[in-house]
C-alpha cells in the first residue's frame, strides 16, 4: 500500500523539527512515504471562516492528487492538516451535490476511498504498537511525560472519529511504548488558544498557561504534542506565562516522533530537538543516566 | 344490477372551499349503476346519516359510495349507519376527498376533477363488493403482565381486582423496580418504600396473581385471546416454599465483600446468596451461581446449607420452563439509565464522587449503603458542596439522546432539597437547560428548593470536571449572567438520562409490536390508543413507552389493566373482516406469503382425506392476527391470496374507472 504524505506548511517552515524527527523515526523502521505532489495548502482556519467551497476544494484537491498518485492512505501530521482533509472527505462523502461541485472546479476526480491519518492514528494503526514496541533500544523509563491532545485532533468527533473525544488515550499509549510513564492530568484537551496567538496573545497565556501549571502541578518532565499549532502556543508563550504569572514552568515540549525518536536510540541533533525554544537538556541529561 | 347511492359531503367549507361538490354529484349521477346522488354540508351530522338511511331505505340500495373525509375519520360512521338499514356494512366505501385533494390541492378545477376520479373509482370496487362478515376470535381470560414495576404492579392489581386471573414476572429477584431503589418522591415528599411496599405486597398474596420472579419470558407466539407463553424460572437454588427469610444463609455465606450490589447501584457489596434489599418480596434469596464458591469450586463450601434451618436450600434446582396460556399481555419493562462513558469531561468512574442520580437516591435512603447519612464514595465524608448536572445524555443530539428524560428536572430538585434538609448549612448548585415541572404541584416544588432550601440555579451547561486538591472543580456556563463559573464542589451528581430497559427491543420482537429508534414501545395511536401496542391483545404501561414518572406511570398500569378487563368482559373479540383469504385449490405452498408477513399470521396448514392421508399443504391465516396489510398478496406466485374487501378485480376495476 503506498502511503501519501501531506506536510503541509508548518512542517515546512516554523515545525521543521516535527518533519525532520518524523521522517528520522520513518527511516529507522523501514517505512516509505510519498510526499504528495504538487501539494496546496490545506485551508486550515482561515479558509472556511471566509468561503465554505473554498475550504473543501482545497484539501479535496490534495486528496484527489495523492488518489490519482494510487494512494489509499494519507498520514497528515498537522493536526490542522488532518482535520481539514478529514472535514472535505467527510462532506464529499455525504453530499453528493458539493462532490460535484467540487471535482468539476478541480478538474479531477475523487472516489473518496482514502483513508486519512493523523499522526497519532498512524503511529497506532498503520505503523502497529508491536513494530514501535521492537524498535525501542533506549527505554525512556522513570521520565513523566504529559500527552497534550488539543482540540483539532479530536472534534468534531463525528467527523475525526477518533478517540475519546473528551478523554483521549491514544498519545499515552505511546508515550508508554517508549518506557515513559504517562501522566494523567486534567487539561489534555482544553484549548490552547490557538490562532488567536497573534491576535490576542493574553487570551493564549491565560488558556496555554492553564494547561502548562495543570501539567506541572501533576508532576510531568516533558510534554508532547502532535499539532504544530499546539507546539508553538506551549513552547514559544513559555517565557512569557512564567513572567506574566512569577512561576517558574520549564517544561519542554517535544513532538511524539522527537520522543519515540529518542527511545528508538537516535542523537537528539538528528531529530532537531535543539531547535525549540525550552531547552530539552535537563530531560536529556536524564534520558542518558538511565543507560 | 347495481343500484349504487353517491353522497358528496361539503364538510363546511373543508372540502366545498376547494372542490365543486355539485360537480362531483352531477358526474356522479352519470355513472351507470348510480340510482341517487346528493351533495350535503356535513355528511357526518345526525340529518346527513338519516338521509344517508332514508335513501338506502327508498331507492333499495346495493352500495354506498362517500365522497367525505378519510376513512380513518368516519367509515365506521357511514358503515353503522348503513347496518341499521340492513345493508352489509362492507357495502360502505369512501373516496377521501378532504385530506387527500381539498386539504393538498388549492387550484379548484383540477381538484374538482381529482375528486370525480376517486368518486368513480370507489363506485366501480362497490359495485363489486362482497359481503364480509367480521372474524369472532374466542378470549381465554387470563392476563401476562411482563415486568414488576410500578406500572406492571398497578396493572396486574387492577386487573386481578377486576376478577381476572394475572401471571406476573419479573426478572430480578424482587418485584418493585426502580420505584423501589428511590428514596422519596417528588412533590410531596412519601417515601418511596413506604408506599411501594404494600402495593408489593398485596401483589404478592392476590389471589388472583400469581408471580414469578426470577423468571423470564422465553417465547410467545399466538395472538389476542390465545397467547401461548413461555416463562423461563431461573434456578434459584432456593425451595420458596420452605424458606423463611431468615437470613442465616447470607449471613453464613463467604463471598460478603467480593460483589458489587446492583440494587445499591454499584455503591455497596452483596453476598453470592442475597436478597436484593430487606423488603424483598419474595423475601426469598438467590443463589448468584455465577460468583459463588460452591459453583466455582466444584462443590467444597456449603457454608449456606449448613446455616439453613429448614434446609431449603438446594444445589441442583434447574431452570424450570412453564407454559402459560393468556388472552392478553401488558408489557411494562421499565428503563434503564444510559451509561454516560461519552462524557468523559464528567469524569463518571474516573472520580468516585463523581455518581448518578440513581446513586444518590440510594446514598439518602434508609434501607442504602450509607443508610440514609449522605456520605461522599471516596472518604465516606458528609458532602458541604454539591453540584447537580442535568441533561447528562437527555437532549442532546450529539452524544446521547435528543429526547427529555422528563424525570430529571423534579428528581434533581427533590435531590437538592434533601440534601439541604440533611445537611445544615451545606450548598448545591444545579446546572440546568429548561426546568421542566408542569405536573400538579410541581412547579412549587422547584421554587421551594430555590428559595426555601437555598438551591442555586444556574442555566448553562458544564464543560468539565477534574479534581483539584481533594475537590471535584466543576466548569460551566452561567448563560444568564454570560458569565463562566468554576465551583468546587464535594461530589457531583449527574441527572443521567433515561433509556429503555436492556433486552426491550428482542422482547418487542418476541411480541410482535414496534418500538422506536431508542427502543422504547410505540403506542398504536400517541394520542388516542396510548395504552395499546401495534397488536392486537398486548397493551404498554410505564417508562417502557418511554420517560415518565410514577403517576404516569401508575395511570398507564391502570389503563392497560382497563383495557384488559373491557376485552375480557366479552367472551369473543371481534376482527375486522378485511383479511387475507387463501385459495386453497390453487396455492402451491411456496410459502413466501409467510417470509413477508409481519405479523406472524401465516402457518401451514395439511389438507388430509377421510383416511387421513396427507393430500396437500396450504397456508392457512390466522384472523387473530391478520391486518389484512397485503403484503402476502403481492408475495404469493399462483394469486391464490386476497384480501376481503380488496379483491384483484375490484383494484382492476378502479383503474379502469380512472381510465375512461
Amino acid at each position: 500500500m503506498k502511503l501519501a504524505y501531506y506536510p503541509g506548511c508548518s512542517l515546512k517552515g516554523t515545525s521543521f523539527e516535527y518533519e525532520v524527527s518524523l521522517l528520522k523515526i520513518l527511516e529507522a523502521m523501514n517505512i516509505e512515504i510519498k510526499e504528495i505532489p504538487d501539494w496546496n495548502c490545506c485551508g486550515a482556519s482561515a479558509a472556511h471562516s471566509i468561503n465554505h467551497n473554498l475550504a473543501i476544494a482545497l484539501p479535496a484537491r490534495n486528496l484527489a492528487i495523492a488518489e490519482k498518485d494510487g494512494c489509499e492512505s494519507v498520514l497528515a501530521p498537522c493536526a490542522a492538516c488532518s482535520n481539514r482533509l478529514k472535514n472535505a472527505d467527510y462532506e464529499l462523502k455525504n453530499d453528493d451535490i458539493l462532490k460535484k461541485k467540487i471535482t468539476d472546479s478541480l478538474e479531477m476526480p475523487y472516489d473518496s476511498k482514502m483513508s486519512i491519518n493523523n499522526m497519532l492514528e498512524f503511529l497506532i494503526g498503520t505503523v502497529g504498537k508491536d513494530k514501535i514496541k521492537s524498535m525501542v533500544k533506549k527505554p525512556l523509563s522513570g521520565l513523566k511525560v504529559a500527552s497534550y491532545y488539543g482540540c483539532l485532533l479530536v472534534r468534531p468527533p463525528k467527523v475525526m472519529q477518533f478517540d475519546d473525544p473528551e478523554n483521549p488515550v491514544t498519545m499515552d499509549e505511546l508515550v508508554a511504548l517508549t518506557g515513559a510513564e504517562p501522566v494523567d492530568y486534567s487539561f489534555k484537551t482544553e484549548c490552547c488558544g490557538a490562532i488567536n496567538s497573534l491576535s490576542k496573545p493574553d487570551v493564549v497565556m491565560a488558556l496555554t498557561g492553564n494547561v502548562l501549571y495543570d501539567i506541572k502541578k501533576h508532576g510531568a518532565d516533558l510534554v508532547v504534542v502532535a499539532c504544530p499549532l499546539c507546539h508553538s502556543n506551549l513552547d514559544v508563550r513559555q517565557r512569557e506565562i512564567e513572567r506574566k504569572y512569577d512561576e517558574k514552568l520549564g517544561l519542554p515540549v517535544l513532538f511524539i516522533t522527537e520522543l519515540l525518536g529518542l527511545s528508538f536510540g537516535i542523537d537528539p541533533k538528528d531529530l532537531a530537538i535543539d531547535g525549540h525554544m525550552v531547552a530539552a537538556d535537563k530531560v536529556l541529561k536524564k534520558i542518558d543516566q538511565n543507560i | 344490477m347495481s343500484r349504487i347511492g353517491v353522497f358528496v359531503c361539503w364538510c363546511g367549507s373543508n372540502i366545498a372551499g376547494t372542490v365543486d361538490v355539485e360537480k362531483v354529484r352531477e358526474e356522479a349521477a352519470k355513472i351507470p349503476g348510480v340510482v341517487s346522488a346528493l351533495d350535503y354540508k356535513y355528511m357526518c351530522s345526525d340529518p346527513g346519516q338519516n338521509s344517508l338511511r332514508n335513501i338506502i331505505k327508498e331507492k333499495n340500495l346495493t352500495g354506498v359510495v362517500l365522497a367525505a373525509c378519510s376513512p380513518h375519520m368516519h367509515e365506521n360512521t357511514f358503515r353503522k349507519a348503513a347496518a341499521k338499514e340492513g345493508l352489509n356494512p362492507y357495502f360502505v366505501e369512501i373516496a377521501n376527498i378532504r385530506e387527500q385533494v381539498s386539504w393538498v390541492h388549492e387550484d379548484k378545477e383540477r381538484a374538482t376533477a381529482k375528486a370525480v376520479d376517486l368518486m368513480k373509482m370507489m363506485v366501480e370496487k362497490v359495485k363489486r363488493d362482497k359481503p364480509i362478515e367480521d372474524v369472532r376470535v374466542p378470549l381465554n381470560k387470563k392476563a401476562l403482565v411482563i415486568g414488576g414495576g410500578i406500572a406492571g404492579i398497578q396493572a396486574a392489581l387492577d386487573i386481578a381486582n377486576g376478577g381476572v386471573e394475572v401471571i406476573l414476572v419479573e426478572k430480578e429477584p424482587s418485584i418493585g423496580g426502580r420505584m423501589i431503589q428511590l428514596d422519596e418522591t417528588f412533590p410531596t415528599l412519601d417515601c418511596s418504600s413506604c408506599i411501594m411496599t404494600p402495593k408489593m405486597v398485596e401483589a404478592n398474596q392476590h389471589p388472583n396473581i400469581k408471580l414469578y420472579t426470577y423468571s423470564e419470558v422465553e417465547d410467545i407466539s399466538g395472538y389476542i385471546g390465545n397467547f401461548k407463553v413461555k416463562i423461563k424460572k431461573k434456578a434459584r437454588s432456593v425451595v420458596e416454599k420452605d424458606c423463611t427469610g431468615c437470613g442465616e444463609c447470607w449471613n453464613a455465606c463467604p463471598m460478603h465483600k467480593n460483589v458489587k450490589s446492583e440494587f445499591n447501584v454499584q455503591l455497596s457489596e452483596r453476598t453470592a446468596i442475597y436478597v436484593p434489599f430487606p423488603q424483598a418480596v419474595p423475601l426469598v434469596p438467590v443463589l448468584d451461581r455465577s460468583v459463588c464458591l460452591h459453583f466455582k469450586k466444584g462443590g467444597k463450601c456449603q457454608k449456606c446449607y449448613d446455616a439453613c434451618g429448614p434446609k431449603c436450600i438446594n444445589f441442583d434446582l434447574q431452570d424450570e420452563i412453564i407454559e402459560e396460556t393468556v388472552g392478553a399481555i401488558v408489557a411494562s419493562t421499565g428503563y434503564d439509565l444510559m451509561d454516560t462513558s461519552m462524557y468523559g469531561e464528567y469524569g463518571y468512574g474516573k472520580y468516585k464522587d463523581v455518581i448518578s442520580g440513581l446513586q444518590f437516591e440510594r446514598l439518602l435512603s434508609a434501607s442504602g449503603p450509607t443508610e440514609g447519612v449522605i456520605k461522599r464514595p471516596s472518604d465516606g465524608k458528609t458532602p458541604q458542596t454539591i453540584v447537580f448536572v442535568q441533561c447528562v445524555g437527555s437532549r442532546d443530539p450529539e452524544k446521547g439522546v435528543p429526547y427529555c428524560s422528563k424525570v430529571c428536572c423534579m428528581y434533581t430538585a427533590k435531590h437538592a432539597k434533601l440534601f439541604a434538609h440533611k445537611v445544615h448549612g451545606s450548598q448545591s448548585y444545579v446546572f440546568y437547560i429548561d426546568i421542566r415541572s408542569t405536573s400538579k404541584g410541581y412547579e412549587e416544588f422547584v421554587r421551594g428548593t430555590m428559595e426555601q432550601d437555598g438551591a442555586i440555579y444556574l442555566r448553562g451547561r458544564v464543560s468539565k470536571i477534574y479534581e483539584d486538591q481533594g475537590k471535584l472543580i466543576v466548569k460551566g456556563a452561567d448563560t444568564l449572567s454570560g458569565n463562566q463559573v468554576e465551583i468546587a464542589a464535594d461530589m457531583v451528581v449527574l441527572a443521567t438520562g433515561v433509556i429503555p430497559k436492556k433486552g426491550s427491543d428482542k422482547l418487542a420482537q418476541m411480541l410482535g409490536i414496534s418500538y422506536d429508534k431508542y427502543g422504547f414501545f410505540t403506542e398504536s395511536h400517541p394520542k388516542l390508543r396510548p395504552a395499546e401496542s401495534s397488536t392486537a391483545g398486548i397493551f404498554l404501561a410505564g417508562m417502557a413507552q418511554g420517560p415518565r414518572d410514577i403517576p404516569e406511570s401508575v395511570v398507564s398500569g391502570s389503563a392497560a389493566a382497563s383495557k384488559i378487563l373491557g376485552l375480557f368482559s366479552k367472551n369473543e373479540y371481534e376482527v375486522e373482516g378485511t383479511i387475507a383469504n387463501v385459495n386453497e385449490a390453487t396455492c402451491v405452498a411456496c410459502f413466501y406469503c409467510q417470509r413477508v408477513c409481519a405479523y406472524n399470521a401465516i402457518s401451514k396448514k395439511e389438507i388430509k382425506d377421510r383416511s387421513g392421508k396427507l393430500i396437500k399443504v396450504v397456508a392457512n391465516v390466522n384472523p387473530g392476527l391478520c391486518t389484512g396489510c397485503g403484503a402476502c398478496v403481492n408475495a404469493c406466485f399462483s394469486k391464490s391470496i386476497d384480501v376481503k374487501g380488496f379483491m384483484d378485480d375490484q383494484i382492476y376495476a378502479e383503474i379502469k374507472a380512472l381510465a375512461i
